[in-house]
């Protein structure tokens, strides 16, 4: 037993380092290629020639780019991502601020996209063929392919300005800023946690829209996916045997045949989330929502390097953690899987 | 489905039951921005657009403009000055009575302390006064506080004292209270950490937070020198989507808004709650032409595409409410800015200019600009009109930071591009445009005409002159002459000023926006 388990960590570790060594060269050398000088971005254009050439000398640029990229990475090893140049806070702080409100966002994306993309992929699969399917699959293809940044223009103006059901863009109404003090850094969170209901309303109101919209765009995938996995199902024999049996099709389609792709779902819903952060950068802009997106959005137009790398590199660490957990869950939901190993 | 359905109800319940506040709190203005731009809020480190703008309202300045005339240079935490004779002494004598932030009287030592950071920490800001020969090493004798009320200045350099009074109106004059600020210092910074997310002036404002790329708050200092302001609270909302700031102001979720494109202002001004208004800023775009470039040598051709570009035509159709038609190097509203305009769009005269030159074929160049609107707009027509003359004109549309990559590497043949001066005297931008003694690669003033290879030592001296100039009338008439000869002769065809527009709700008056972020003021907002 001890050395199966062994070897599959040795081989997760493995797999993990390689994946982050190859992130972060090809982020690094991305930055370092482009042409755009990266002194710019901390000196600005109107800098004298003095204060330009000191910068660069103090920033390495003139070293070979594989020295340069040692150096990133043993100080990224110390947990030093180095200072971004926009905020002049050191880039891991800079982190830690904003991703709450991007995990806030698309934590409550995603469960809009389960909680409704799975049973539209089940009825879509039941009723293959007919209206609900064309609706279902129609749905999926629009969400999956109109622009978030458009779609939540649109969502704005229709909910926010004309209909007046949400609050407009921001995490909160001027009126209730400043009310609670960060904890986890999630707004809705941390108002209940203070016991402030207003704030946690306010707060609410301002994050429905943006995170349908982007759940829209999980919803979409889900749905698409659980129609798929549940058309395999369908088809088995199992299902044929069990209503033969005297089972209720309710039951056999929601019960049997839904327990049966719970594997896959979670990758899918795994895979969501990693997508979700992507999608992220489009809505934040659109919604003055400051968090991770806008953040890696406002560094890549200044050309903050330190910043986009540290950005890619918490995106890329969460993506393999994410995949690392959905490979933990396997056994846990499904036996076969157990027993396989 | 059950499921979906809860959850759906659930939000719908939510849409109903939510305090969705309809109106901003009567004591606070609330402003829509794009503020991506901020840094720091330290005045010895603020140099960009939204960093001026709060530190203009946080921090009293030496000497500077106010709201209630902005063409006037008037006394701030200085009430009087004399120079000497010879230019190089200013004794600056303090108005009685201020107080800071703390209740702390403002004294001389704090003011001489606050120019001696700017020069000692050497931030962005640093050279508007290292220029007058102040280093780290003898600031401390330059600049000296004679007793609590009065403070004096040595410049060594031979600077128009009209020159040194517009740096010191600039941001590096803002005073900082000593004991605050070294109360906090961290590592040698003389506060500097602190000090950019939090305040330690006398201005109008005290700054409560700021927030990167999500708020700046600040709330009145009602023992502000010229009175209490007239709200309570001002807080500026990072908003960087214009058309997300349009839908705040419509909603009244937001009092002004600062990001509004000419579409939007033309839309918003059949809206009877919303005030609109294009005020002239001070940004100066133009077309540059590098003389490494053959053609671009010779003078005939540099006058001749002077009269390729349709300026009242792109004013009076897509750049209208953003940007006039302005052909000098001096924006309006500044000091010796001059009205004249000798180009017109005149394809025949441009056409007789090329043949006189060799080049009655036109010949094929490129341009290198923006990838973004307006800057890709204005190519497009200078594409057109180039080319009914003839110059085939080849675009190459990049990033930002990519083109002034490209620019300040002289690697550009024609590029279109803006510049904004860097403080409220006309040396800034003679400095840029026509300042270039030394053109080599390793020339330590690089700067506009430089990256043009305009190599002018005649041109540069008359700069250096007008600067060191004391009597003003005379000076005026040197930036007068400078100017014509830029625009006559220089590599650069200069076109348009901008317009900043400012959206704001009916009922919220007294917002003063000037022509730079120096003089943009919160404290006469009421509403």
């Amino acid at each position: 037993m001890m050395p199966t388990w062994l070897g599959r960590a040795a081989r997760l570790v493995g797999s993990v380092l390689l994946t982050f060594l190859g992130l972060t060269i090809v982020t690094f050398v991305i930055g370092r290629v482009i042409p755009i000088d990266p002194v710019l971005a901390v000196v600005g254009d109107h800098a004298p020639a003095e204060v330009y050439d000191r910068a660069r000398l103090a920033m390495g640029i003139d070293l070979p780019i594989p020295v340069q990229y040692w150096r990133y990475l043993v100080n990224v090893l110390h947990g030093q991502f180095g200072t971004s140049v926009i905020t002049s806070q050191p880039v891991l702080d800079d982190l830690l601020r904003v991703f709450p409100a991007t995990f806030e966002l698309s934590a409550l994306s995603l469960l809009i996209g389960v909680a409704a993309g799975i049973p539209m992929g089940v009825v879509a699969a039941t009723k293959r063929g007919r209206w609900q399917d064309q609706l279902v699959r129609f749905g999926s293809l629009l969400g999956y392919s109109t622009p978030v940044f458009w779609l939540g223009l649109i969502g704005l103006l229709v909910f926010y300005a004309k209909l007046g059901w949400v609050s407009g863009p921001g995490r909160l109404d001027v009126g209730f800023e400043d009310i609670v003090d960060p904890v986890t850094g999630m707004i809705t969170v941390d108002s209940l946690l203070a016991g402030q209901y207003d704030v946690f309303f306010n707060a609410l109101h301002h994050l429905v829209l943006p995170a349908s919209i982007l759940g829209l765009y999980s919803l979409a995938y889900v749905a698409r996916m659980t129609r798929s996995f549940m058309l395999g199902q369908l088809q088995q024999e199992y299902i044929l045997a069990g209503l033969a049996k005297g089972l209720s099709p309710t039951r056999v389609v929601w019960v049997h045949a839904l327990g049966n792709i719970r594997v896959q779902l979670i990758t899918v819903v795994a895979l969501t989330f990693g997508s979700l952060l992507e999608g992220a950068v489009l809505t934040e802009t659109v919604f003055a929502w400051p968090g991770l997106g806008l953040y890696l959005k406002n560094s890549l137009f200044n050309a903050d390097m330190n910043a986009v790398l540290g950005g890619t590199v918490l995106i890329g660490v969460i993506y393999i953690g994410l995949n690392l957990i959905s490979d933990l869950l396997y056994p846990l939901v499904d036996p076969r899987v157990r027993r396989a190993r | 489905m059950t499921r979906a359905l809860s959850v759906a109800a659930l939000l719908a319940a939510l849409a109903a039951a939510s305090p969705a506040l309809a109106e901003t709190p009567k004591d606070t203005v609330v402003m829509a921005k794009n503020i991506d731009d901020l840094i720091s809020l330290d005045p010895a480190e603020a140099y960009e657009f939204s960093g001026i703008e709060v530190d203009t309202n946080v921090y009293d300045r030496l000497i500077r403009y106010e709201a209630e005339d902005l063409t006037k240079m008037v006394g701030g935490v200085a009430e009087s000055w004399t120079v000497s004779a010879d230019g190089h002494t200013i004794t600056l004598k303090l108005r009685p009575g201020q107080s800071f932030q703390s209740g702390a009287p403002v004294t001389a030592a704090d003011a001489a302390f606050s120019l001696q950071r700017v020069v000692i920490l050497d931030k962005s800001p640093g050279f508007l006064l290292s220029q007058l020969g102040w280093t780290k090493d003898n600031v401390a004798g330059m600049v000296r506080a004679l007793d609590a009320s009065t403070l004096q200045l040595t410049v060594p350099e031979k600077f128009a004292p009209s020159l040194v009074l517009s740096l010191l109106s600039s941001i590096v004059g803002s005073v900082v209270e000593q004991k605050v600020a070294m109360a906090h210092e961290a590592a040698g910074d003389m506060g500097n950490g602190w000090l950019k997310a939090h305040s330690a002036g006398s201005g109008a404002f005290r700054l409560l937070s700021w927030k990167p790329n999500e708020s700046v708050t600040m709330e009145a200092n009602p023992k502000y020198r010229l009175g209490a302001p007239g709200i309570h609270r001002v807080v500026i909302r990072h908003v960087p989507e214009p058309s997300s700031q349009r839908l705040l102001l419509e909603k009244g979720d937001v009092d002004i808004a600062r990001d509004l494109t000419p579409d939007q202002i033309t839309a918003l001004a059949g809206d009877p709650a919303i005030i609109t208004q294009a005020l002239p800023s001070t940004d100066i775009w133009y077309l540059a032409m590098n003389q490494s470039e053959e053609h671009l040598k010779n003078p005939k051709v540099r006058e001749a595409l002077k009269y390729l570009i349709d300026y009242k035509g792109m004013a009076d159709s897509f750049l209208k409410g953003r940007m006039s038609p302005h052909e000098t190097f001096l924006p309006n509203g500044f000091f010796g800015a001059l009205d004249y305009q000798p180009f017109k769009l005149d394809v025949a005269k441009a056409k007789s200019l090329l043949a006189e030159a060799g080049y009655p074929n036109g010949f094929d160049i490129t341009l290198t600009s923006f990838s973004s609107s307006p800057g890709q707009d204005i190519a497009q027509s200078l594409q057109q009109t180039l080319g009914q003359a003839g110059v085939k004109v080849n675009l190459i549309p990049v990033e930002q930071k990519q083109l002034y990559t490209i620019y300040r590497g002289r690697k550009h043949q024609l590029a279109l591009l803006y510049w904004g001066p860097d403080y409220l005297d006309p040396h800034t931008n003679a400095d840029g445009f026509a300042y270039n003694p030394d053109n080599s690669d390793t020339a330590t003033h690089r700067v506009l005409a430089w990256r043009n290879n305009w190599f002018i030592p005649e041109i540069s001296k008359q700069v250096a002159a007008a600067a060191q100039e004391l009597d003003t009338a005379k000076r005026e008439a040197e930036y007068h002459d400078l100017q014509k000869r830029v625009t006559d002769t220089g590599p650069y065809a200069f076109m348009f000023q901008t317009l900043s527009p400012v959206g704001t709700r009916k009922g919220v008056n007294g917002f003063v926006v000037g022509i730079s972020s120096d003089l943009v003021y919160y404290r006469k907002i009421t509403k």
